[in-house]
């Protein structure tokens, strides 16, 4: 049964068990909030959302007060602007005074509520905290607890979304604190560092790391796309400046994940600009003619390393020891790899395949496809092996 | 999947995961299930050798031996039977096979089952019973059930399950396999298999073959493809003379590195197009550098067959390309150097691609799950599950509601088979595989990613208290892992996460790839998946060298 009310002199209904937050969003009326968030539960801990009620002796916080049938409410009551100007207030006191430095300027749901609200910096102000700035060495996880406004959105966030408890509040009054765990560092408390705490921080108490400082919101271009790591399919924003990807941001309307994400998709990504990406086409000297010629003239490069290796080596493990060394004194053998341009690869392939194929036909080839790339160029992978290689020798990683 | 990842969190009673460790290897549907436990009390039953992360949240963790999930598929299915549970409308309409199968099951009995598991017969009772109460319930696996000698009979086995209950064919149930790369399903899909062109129409069919042909203007093979491992072994045969390998590292995970090594020494001619100098670069006599993600355009699809958008962001890096555009690249001088000549009245015989959308039209002309996924349908917000026989059609979230894709739902008679590969007095212990969260497969991507490497640097064997104990092992120490094929060093993780006789590593690391024990000899007869999960081995703790002086 619909219930109906009154909002600001407007007659609404709203559903069953809905609150006077939902009842106004519905009849697109805004209420502020602070420490509400759509994904997660009610718990009304900042009052930013206070609403004068009829009949009630006090204020009513809308996010957590049900809707009655002939509820008669008035949001912008001189009574609940003053309130919530008052809790701005009360906030800035303790709060440092960096938007011009913050990671989050821009994108910083305190910041637009004093804007709103018209509420000055506080000139004489008591107490405030002065909390070790990143004290935290998880490499994904930025925390500067003087921003933090106590609104426990990152507890229910990792509580509910996450479902892991590693944020809760420790002691009373001014000196509560948020902690992860026994007061610990993150990765002692078991967190996972999925990032859903800094996603949904409205401040900038819990940032990215890897981001600070290199493109604010405000700065970034976004790009929606699909996680290159596991078979889930989360969708997210790629935050680009500059041609690069500064941040990844996740996106309520995500169709399978939602706001949610684990460490690889949110914090994985920089791989895709790691100097040892390979930028030329690399080709054995053997399968070349006229390598002298066009390394003198500095057309290609020769790599000086990563002959061929024999049958007993073993790898590294490091990540840097695929780093290519170009030198082009160096000596060229059969087997020296040389940088060459697209067109001299895509020959050599091409040729040999040729080749190959009219001397042993199409059961002398075999294509790896691959699951990290697109469905339209492995459907072009499959149409090359099965319509030019004359084979059906393709197959992927799908059992390993 | 059958099913849909929200109909799994939010539908199902009971979730039974088994060979899956959710949390590290598909984290957000992990964080789903931890979800619908905790707040609407969906139950939840975890079968896996080790003390996964889920089993935390888990009602009953049944911790059965490696190697035997059918017999205790079997011995649940014995129960429920045995108990009334069984849904005998569900089975009596939509199944055939049950009369062999049941004869099959009604040997699997709490106290052989137990027997063949090390799970209690109690365990057995109160999992089968809850699964019986608790409809509809959802199935979930992966490689721990596929990356056996007997995967295709343990897939059999889970779906006998499902059928058994009535779990098919409605929100919450279903058999769930969560697939691994972004895009297995995907490759899958198009065609990157030996048997199948996209779609999964069947290369031996003479129909499908007249219908390529037509499509493609030229005469197609009718003969199986090799697989991945039999590829490996014909290039080391000589047969496979070229091989031309896109994504992949072979020489981190696939099994029995030693024998991937040979295999690529003695190939002719290798092509490698990579985003890095992989291990496997060392083979080839070609590398082409590709582009990431990132940096194209396309779609992927999902482990619940859902096709999702890839978009471009950045440029690919210095001369780096497109996969797309290297393979166009290929075909073309393949085609001018004549080595196919495709009827040019054939409607797609030739290589005129200019964007992945002219791709996405040719595979809505002749891969009919796919027929109505067009990018402008992806474009205006459309979310689309396979299949989508045409543009109008809204896509199918959930698989076999009326009737399965081959009518009548075909119980399988299995039995149990121990392991191929077996422990003895050299080598005792039982190595089992897997990926932890902070890496990726071969680890060319995670490896490369500062956070993920410095959280995670390097390889760890998780061993139990009891053989750490034994060995004169503390955490952090270095251990030697030695098979019948190969040994690797890592450190010791005492993480209490494996039982005695147990020890589980990774192949992110690739001198400590858990590849160089693996066999590839051992392989599924049908889908000749290697049994990645069961490795006979010994340790050894590596002495520290005594400092000089
Ligand atoms: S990163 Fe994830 S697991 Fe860690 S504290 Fe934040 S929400 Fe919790
Ligand atoms: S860290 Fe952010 S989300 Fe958490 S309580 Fe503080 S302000 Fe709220
Ligand atoms: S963000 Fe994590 S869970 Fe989601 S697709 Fe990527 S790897 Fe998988
Ligand atoms: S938003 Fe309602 S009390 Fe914080």
């Amino acid at each position: 049964m619909p219930v109906s009310l009154t909002i600001n002199n407007r007659s609404c209904s709203a559903p069953d068990g809905a609150t006077i937050l939902d009842a106004a969003r519905l009849a697109g009326i805004e209420i502020p909030t602070l420490c509400h968030h759509p994904d997660l539960s009610n718990v009304g801990a900042c009052r930013m959302c206070v609403v004068s009620v009829q009949g009630a002796r006090a204020l009513q916080t809308a996010c957590t007060t049900p809707v009655r049938d002939g509820m008669v409410v008035d949001t912008m009551s001189a009574d609940a602007v003053a309130t919530r100007k008052f809790v701005l207030e009360m906030l800035l006191t303790d709060h440092p005074n960096d938007c011009m430095g913050c990671e989050v300027a821009g994108d910083c749901e305190l910041q637009d509520l004093v804007y709103d609200h018209g509420v000055q910096w506080p000139e004489h102000s008591g107490q405030r905290h002065d909390w070790p700035i990143d004290p935290d060495p998880n490499p994904f996880i930025f925390i500067d607890r003087n921003k933090c406004i106590l609104c426990s959105r990152c507890i229910r966030a990792c509580g509910e979304i996450q479902n892991r408890d590693v944020w809760s509040f420790a002691q009373r009054g001014f000196a509560t604190k948020l902690v992860a765990g026994a007061d610990e560092m993150l990765l002692d408390a078991r967190c996972e560092s999925c990032g859903q705490c800094v996603a949904y921080c409205p401040v900038g108490a819990l940032t990215d790391k890897m981001s600070r400082g290199k493109g604010r919101t405000t700065q970034v271009e976004t790009v929606r796309t699909t996680c290159s790591y596991c078979g889930v399919g989360c969708n997210f924003d790629l935050n680009i400046r500059g041609g690069q990807i500064v941040r990844v941001t996740s996106a309520q309307d995500a169709p399978v994940n939602g706001m949610a994400l684990c460490v690889k998709g949110r914090y994985g990504y920089d791989y895709v600009h790691n100097p040892e990406r390979l930028t030329r086409p690399l080709v054995r000297a053997k399968w070349l003619t006229g390598v002298e010629e066009k390394v003198n003239s500095n057309q290609w490069t020769v790599i000086s390393q990563a002959e061929k290796r024999t049958a007993t080596h073993r790898s590294t493990n490091g990540a840097s020891a695929t780093a290519l060394i170009t030198d082009n004194r160096s000596l060229i053998t059969d087997d020296t790899f040389i940088q060459t341009d697209w067109d001299t690869a895509l020959d050599v392939v091409a040729g040999k395949f040729a080749a190959e194929k009219m001397a042993h036909g199409g059961d002398a080839f075999a294509v790896l496809a691959s699951a990290k790339c697109t469905n339209e160029e492995n459907f072009l992978f499959a149409k090359l092996t099965r319509q030019l290689l004359s084979t059906n020798s393709i197959d992927h990683c799908a059992r390993l | 999947m059958t099913n849909s990842i929200s109909d799994l969190a939010n539908d199902s009673r009971c979730i039974f995961i088994i060979g899956s460790n959710t949390t590290e290897n598909h984290p957000v549907i992990g964080t789903k299930i931890r979800r619908a436990v905790r707040q609407r009390g969906a139950k939840l039953i975890v079968a896996d050798p080790r003390r996964i992360d889920i089993t935390e949240h888990a009602d009953i963790w049944l911790r059965h031996r490696p190697g035997t999930d059918i017999a205790l598929l079997n011995g649940l299915m014995h129960v429920i039977l045995r108990d009334g549970f069984a849904d005998m409308d569900f089975i009596a309409q939509r199944t055939e096979g049950f009369e062999e199968f049941r004869a099959v099951v009604e040997q699997y009995t709490p106290e052989l089952t137990s027997q063949i598991t090390g799970v209690s017969a109690e365990k057995i009772e109160q999992a089968a019973h809850m699964m019986g109460e608790n409809r509809p319930g959802a199935l979930v696996y992966a490689m721990g059930i596929t990356q056996h000698a007997t995967g295709v009979a343990n897939v059999m086995s889970c779906a006998n399950m499902q059928m058994l209950l009535g779990n098919m064919g409605v929100a919450g149930g279903g058999v769930n396999p969560l697939r691994g790369q972004n895009n297995v399903q995907g490759a899958c899909d198009m065609g990157g298999l030996p048997n199948v062109h996209a779609g999964y129409q069947n290369v031996t069919l003479p129909a499908v073959r007249e219908k390529f042909e037509a499509a493609w203007g030229v005469p197609l093979s009718d003969k199986v493809g090799l697989t991945v491992t039999e590829m490996l072994d014909g290039a080391e045969r000589g047969d496979v003379r070229c091989l031309y390998i896109i994504g992949e590292n072979p020489m981190v995970s696939d099994p029995d590195l030693r024998h991937v090594q040979h295999s690529l020494d003695r190939t002719e001619f290798i092509v490698v197009q990579e985003l890095f100098f992989s291990e496997t670069c060392h083979f080839a006599d070609v590398i082409l550098p590709a582009a990431a993600f990132a940096e194209k355009e396309g779609t992927f699809t999902n482990t619940e067959r859902r096709i999702q958008r890839v978009r471009k962001a950045v440029e690919p890096p210095g001369e780096a390309q497109r996969d797309s555009w290297i393979v166009k690249q290929l075909a073309s001088r393949l085609l001018a150097l004549g080595a196919a000549t495709p009827d040019p009245d054939a409607p797609w015989g030739d290589w005129e691609y200019d964007t992945p959308e002219d791709a996405m039209d040719e595979i809505n002309a002749l891969t009919p799950i796919y027929g109505g996924v067009t990018y402008r349908r992806l474009e205006a917000g459309a979310r689309l599950q396979w299949p989508v026989p045409d543009k109008t059609h809204p896509g199918t979230p959930i698989l076999h509601t009326k009737q399965f894709s081959r009518g009548k739902g075909r119980f399988a008679a299995v039995d149990h088979i121990p392991p191929a590969e077996q422990p003895d007095d050299e080598y005792p212990v039982i190595l089992t595989t897997g990926r932890v969260i902070y890496h990726w497969h071969g680890g060319e991507m995670t490896r490369r990613a500062e956070g993920l490497l410095a959280v995670y640097p390097e390889a760890l064997v998780e061993i139990s208290l009891e053989d750490a104990q034994k060995l004169g092992v503390r955490d952090g120490d270095m251990v030697r892992v030695i098979s019948r094929r190969g040994e690797v060093e890592a450190k010791a993780q005492l993480n209490g996460r494996v039982s005695r006789g147990l020890v589980f590593s990774t192949f992110h690391f690739p001198a400590s790839s858990v590849n160089w024990l693996t066999s590839a000899e051992h392989l599924d007869p049908l889908a000749k998946i290697p049994e990645f999960k069961v490795t006979a081995v010994r340790l050894e703790k590596v002495e520290e060298p005594i400092p000089a002086g």
